[in-house]
């Protein structure tokens, strides 16, 4: 007996699932720069927002067709990975389906996983044809040139070959073929392994088998620096998302303290400072990645880049540099650059570059509408109106660079309360006019 | 038209049912204004207890911390949240979504905490408790399509209340392509009605009536402001305005009571 295979095997295992792990240590290390915020109330409505969203995917359904090609190959995807339990016990032991001894019921579980894999590959198929031949407008928007449009391709191709190897494999496994229960899709490709020998046909068998496992290690190790995260980060970015209305925004904390202190008539405008830890004053707003907090940053992981929230935000319809993708998708490379930045030197060396103006120009924050369609179109949960929202407020709070129209609005607030230079005490003259 | 101020009826030692928050656009823009107007006649018609704060009223802060600008946002709230809880203000309604929005959501963790309305959920409710009547058929047979206002539709889910209102009316209710969660904004939200709109190749008003006037409506209804510009403004550079108007609920339901 031969045990070159299963060590061969288990090392290749070790090896994938061990890359696995340091690139998720990777990805929460990096989460974790975020700053705090308190996402673990009312868990009853989380777990419920998880379930709806995430598994249950209740906000694909806005766009059906997308929506039951997803579903076929998120179903597809679950249950045919069941028989990869079945290929790590063959590989570390050397059996041959170890499975079948659950006969019938074996035969039926095998029957099913071809059935989805065809499906899978059928639907992968449109998915193709809908971005490469009718050529969709959301996937060829500005950002999506380069990387971003060949790793939704990548995936694409990716499930194609693992499916099909699946089946190849089943189809040129001659004691499966023979028992003729199970073989649902396989038989139909039997015919054309007519007249090859029984070594060749082992061989083919063999190959597909390995290069099926390694296919499936592969992937695993590609979702890191790939867009399709969300098969992973789909439930905790659900799980941890604003349960609010969305048209509430977080009242800033620390401008809360200093606005309490102006308007209390018994402060005390001389006295001294209380002593802090740190005596840095906390930025107002957000410049860089590490001004967002971690569910935002988890937000750009998660983003599949399908762009939904582009293709209905007002602003991008209408031809403005803005793009809600583009937000998640730079804040994410931003992010990336600070995480192998620390990788490099320990920790965060300045590096003279930061989100804004580097990768998010002021144009762009300042063409929202903060209407929210993003926001209630992403179908898990992403919020890109609060990185544009909390930009602004650095640019305002931080620069005192708003257009200087809106300066002329805000000076009017002040002094007059109200966003056009109206005389306050002219409030109610309407009602004589 | 009877416009009681908070301070008059506390001099009276009276407390309002609701007190009516005009906001900026409704005290100062000239076509806002009508809208005020139209309401107040309805609320007077349904002899609604209400009043207003009139001088004492400030901008709610919405535009400034949309624009980014916190501080300005939260001492306008706190200062407006002073003079509700003295006057022990309980219940609100706004013709605006935004002071809404604002109201509803954003001030109760500063200290201002009532129940608010927009008044297409009072009108509503008026006319279920039957203290106004919607009939006449002033607008019988009209086409009226329906705006959602992001601020009333999308960020608070209030997308049937207006709907309901409109269907009273005996007209066709006509609704656009991109209506209710999908509705488009009208490009005045975030504070873009104060400042030109970024480099594009359209403005997003336009884009909107477009998808208005597809369906060929006699009327655009709106519940907002600030809708109501921008949507009539669409309306004037399409040339359609011999063809349709913009109206507010409160407007129509105004004109069709002959109030």
């Amino acid at each position: 007996m031969n045990y070159l295979d299963n060590i061969a095997f288990a090392i290749l295992l070790v090896l994938g699932i061990g890359f696995f792990v340091k690139n998720v240590k990777k990805l929460t290390r990096n989460i974790k720069l975020g700053k705090d915020v308190n996402r673990t109330d009312n868990s009853k409505a989380r777990w419920k927002n998880m379930v709806m969203v995430a598994i249950g995917q209740s906000k694909m359904v806005k766009r059906p067709i997308a929506a039951i090609l997803h579903i076929i190959v998120y179903v597809g995807f679950i249950i045919v990975n069941i028989e990869v339990i079945e290929i790590l016990i063959d590989g570390l032991f050397g059996t041959h389906r170890i499975l079948s001894f659950l006969g019938g019921f074996y035969n039926f579980l095998i029957a099913s996983f071809e059935l989805l894999a065809f499906l899978v590959l059928v639907s992968v198929t449109i998915f193709w044809l809908r971005r490469m031949v009718l050529r969709i407008p959301r996937f060829w928007n500005k950002e999506m040139k380069g990387f971003p449009k060949n790793d939704a391709l990548y995936i694409l191709y990716f499930e194609m070959v693992l499916m099909s190897l699946f089946l190849i494999m089943n189809a040129t496994d001659i004691h499966f073929q023979e028992m003729n229960s199970g073989n649902l899709i396989s038989q139909f490709l039997v015919p054309i392994f007519d007249g090859f020998s029984v070594e060749s046909l082992h061989l083919i068998e063999r190959t597909a088998w390995w290069i099926h496992i390694i296919g499936i290690l592969i992937f695993l190790n590609y979702l890191y620096y790939s867009k399709h995260l969300h098969i992973l980060l789909a439930f905790p970015n659900t799980f941890y998302a604003n349960l609010n209305v969305i048209g509430k925004l977080d009242n800033l904390e620390s401008v809360k303290n200093e606005v309490k202190l102006m308007l209390d008539p018994d402060a005390d405008p001389y006295a001294a400072v209380p002593e802090t830890e740190n005596d840095v004053p906390e930025k107002f707003g957000a410049s860089d990645v590490t001004d967002l907090n971690w569910v935002q940053l988890m937000n750009a992981y998660t983003c599949t880049e399908c762009g939904r929230c582009t293709s209905s935000c007002p602003a991008n319809q209408t031809g403005k540099e803005l793009s809600p993708r583009a937000i998640m998708m730079k804040t994410r490379d931003r992010l990336e650059e600070v995480g192998n930045n620390i990788d490099k030197n320990g920790k965060f060396i300045d590096d003279g570059k930061q989100l804004l103006n580097d990768y998010i120009t002021p144009e762009e924050l300042w063409a929202c509408t903060s209407c929210n369609a993003c926001v209630e179109e992403c179908p898990v949960n992403i919020d890109p109106l609060s990185i544009i929202i909390d930009m602004r407020r650095y640019l305002v709070m931080e620069e005192s660079s708003a257009p200087q129209e809106l300066n002329m609005m805000m000076t009017n607030i002040e002094n007059n309360g109200a966003p056009w230079q109206y005389n306050q005490m002219d409030r109610l003259n309407w009602k004589d006019e | 038209m009877n416009v009681p101020t908070m301070a008059e009826m506390m001099a009276q030692g009276k407390q309002p049912e609701v007190l009516f928050w005009v906001g900026c656009a409704g005290s100062f823009d000239d076509r806002a204004k009508k809208i005020t107007k139209a309401f107040v006649k309805i609320l007077n018609a349904a002899k609604v207890e209400f009043a207003v704060l009139g001088t004492e009223e400030s901008c709610s802060g919405d535009p400034a911390k949309r624009a980014g600008n916190e501080f300005l946002f939260q001492m306008q709230a706190m200062t407006n949240i002073e003079v509700l809880n003295a006057y022990e203000i309980k219940k609100i309604v706004t013709a605006c979504p935004h002071c809404f929005n604002t109201l509803k959501n954003e001030y109760p963790e500063l200290g201002g905490v009532y129940e608010v309305v927009h008044h297409t959920e009072l009108l509503k409710s008026l006319v279920d408790e039957g203290r106004i009547t919607i009939e006449g058929g002033e607008f019988k047979g009209k086409k009226i399509t329906f705006h959602d206002p992001c601020y009333l539709g999308r960020s608070n889910d209030i997308y049937e209340a207006p709907r309901d209102l409109i269907k009273q009316l005996d007209v066709e209710l006509v609704e656009m392509k991109h209506c209710k969660s999908n509705g488009l904004c009208c490009g005045a939200g975030g504070a873009q009605m104060f400042k030109d709109a970024e480099k594009g190749d359209k403005e997003i008003n336009i884009e909107r009536t477009e998808q208005a006037i597809e369906v060929n409506p006699d009327i655009i209804a709106t519940g907002c402001p600030f809708c109501n510009t921008m949507m009539t403004d669409g309306v004037k550079i399409t040339n359609n305005e011999e063809k349709v108007d913009v109206l507010d609920i409160a407007e129509i339901i105004a004109k069709n009571n002959k109030l």
